[in-house]
């Protein structure tokens, strides 16, 4: 699949500032001036990724038209989430900021619809049955995980971050070792794609079209796999390693600093390599995944 | 509302006959041509006479070889265009509406005004059915010439899509796959027709037909009764004395 890098930047921005939101409303108490700028950076990142989405959109002035259809489509429920968390997170956040003394609890719904709509997010692919490697719980599990370490980074606790980079290894290693056979179980093949294995060995013989197409560009992205390794180790060496290192030897802000700028390499390799990785099935017809 | 119908009345579709198409490519120069003035936006290309030359179509043959055990091999052109799905996953990851499935007769739609362009239902076909236009941003797919096939100011023999009415060969055929007494239904009962990529659980409404089974070299040929000639009159009673000269 292509790595658009509207998707990769919005995916990996929403969900730590989705992260940070939640732990502002649960577990800090910031008062006055910082309680505004804390707030404001975390509604900034949330937005930002949320507005880069709608870059890879053919007709991004139809948007509005995304929030029609949450019963059926994970895509709606994502922008139905998006717009709840941040509405649910308001009261809050001026409560913080001018001192209006709203009780502690009520960032707890906020915090749960954060969750959800990462959840959402991981689930628009996982629900594509096409794309092998993407067709498993352990996506929107892989996208909880990335959230909750950028908000632990993001709002300073150092033991949390600590243990949410480890669960974002767990997740990373999961989803790559779930990954990398899922084609295999998919059972989809030539043979099937065209029906004809049954009568034999079915190979290709002339393509389509010569010329470049919306198919070969989109989803018969092949280029993007050439350094998989090396953005491997980058995911988990850079992105997870890293950054607990520095929590654990550089004192201060300057840690976090760090191993924030560490942890957003790392998760920007990942979130490549999510998309250049996976295989769609419409590949088989033109004998290149 | 992009939730699937829980039944629809008819299931109008393709069979597509592997054995007959000849991979010339008139399906698609008919479909690209018909629905360059029909319905939604024209079907763009971008740089057409140029080096890299790329444009929206939706309907493909491919070219396949496939080599059977204990046969010779063969070439198989095999034409690739939207199944209609019966659990078609482009329609329910819509996150707009504009992607629907008709109740009455099955058709997978795109409304093209409530499109985004966001191409998540690109991605859930796995059969590369859809593609986005490039140049209007909205996502184009096989409608079945739903603009002919109930079109009154057409002659009744052109009511059927533009890929159906062009196959020099006959290898297209249109009809409604939920009734059994149909000659579309007929024809897949007779010929084994079968679904593309099962295992992907859409279930297709469109059919294929495979390549019927070759003579083989040993087998004897058809014409051979008519290859054995009697000859009659003075060329049969010279047949017969020189046949008995040693």
């Amino acid at each position: 699949m292509n790595p658009a890098s509207s998707v990769i930047i919005f995916t990996v921005l929403s969900g730590m500032g989705l992260g940070y939101l939640a732990l502002l409303a649960t577990a800090h108490d910031y008062t006055g001036a910082a309680a505004f700028w804390h707030w404001a950076f975390a509604y900034a990142l949330a937005t930002i990724g949320l507005a880069a989405s709608a870059f890879h959109l053919g007709n991004p002035q139809r948007a509005w038209r995304a929030f029609t259809q949450w019963r059926s489509s994970w895509l709606s429920r994502e922008a139905w989430g998006a717009v709840l968390t941040l509405l649910a997170f308001a009261p809050l956040a001026l409560s913080d900021w001018l001192g209006l003394g709203l009780p502690r609890g009520f960032g707890w719904v906020g915090a749960v619809l954060a969750m959800a709509t990462v959840i959402a997010t991981g689930m628009i692919y996982a629900q594509i049955r096409a794309v092998p490697r993407w067709h498993h719980w352990s996506v929107p599990l892989l996208y909880l995980a990335y959230a909750l370490a950028g908000g632990c980074l993001l709002a300073g606790f150092r033991m949390p971050a600590i243990l949410a980079l480890v669960g974002v290894a767990g997740a990373v290693l999961l989803h790559w070792r779930v990954g990398d056979g899922a084609f295999a179980r998919a059972r989809s093949s030539l043979g099937s794609a065209t029906g004809l294995g049954a009568l034999g060995q079915v190979e290709i013989f002339e393509p389509a079209h010569t010329a470049g197409s919306y198919l070969l560009r989109e989803m018969i992205y092949v280029v993007g796999r050439r350094h998989v390794k090396r953005l491997r180790v980058i995911a988990l060496g850079v992105g997870v390693a890293l950054p607990i290192l520095a929590l654990l030897v550089v004192p201060g802000v300057g840690g976090f600093g760090l191993a924030i700028i560490l942890y957003l390499l790392g998760a920007f390799a990942q979130r490549w390599l999510f998309f250049a990785e996976a295989e769609h099935v419409v590949g088989l017809y033109y004998g290149r995944r | 509302m992009t939730c699937l119908p829980q039944k629809t009345d008819k299931a109008l579709g393709l069979v597509i006959d592997l054995d007959t198409c000849v991979g010339c490519q008139a399906c698609v120069t008919a479909c690209k041509g018909w629905n360059d003035q029909g319905y939604g936006v024209p079907l763009s290309d971008q740089n057409p006479y140029g080096s890299e030359p790329s444009g929206t179509f939706l309907n493909r043959v491919h070219s396949y070889q496939v080599m059977p055990e204990a046969a010779a091999p063969m070439i198989v052109n095999f034409p690739r265009s939207c199944l209609h799905c019966a659990d078609a996953p482009c329609v329910t990851v819509c996150p707009t509406g504009a992607s629907y499935k008709r109740a009455e007769d099955g058709i997978v739609l795109v409304n093209e005004d409530a499109c985004i362009g966001c191409g998540l239902c690109a991605w859930a076909c796995p059969y590369g059915a859809r593609e986005m236009d490039a140049a209007a941003g909205v996502m184009k797919k096989c409608t079945l010439c739903v603009d002919r096939i109930y079109n009154e100011n057409l002659p009744e023999e052109d009511r059927e899509p533009a890929c159906v009415r062009t196959c020099p060969t006959g290898a297209r055929h249109f009809g409604d796959l939920a009734d059994p007494a149909s000659a579309v239904s007929q024809l897949v009962a007779a010929r084994g027709g079968y679904d593309l990529m099962p295992e992907q659980a859409t279930r297709p409404t469109n059919k294929y037909l495979p390549p019927r089974k070759k003579d083989r070299p040993d087998q004897a040929s058809l014409l051979a009764p008519l290859l054995d000639i009697k000859a009659t009159g003075l060329a049969g009673w010279l047949d017969r004395v020189l046949g008995k000269l040693p």
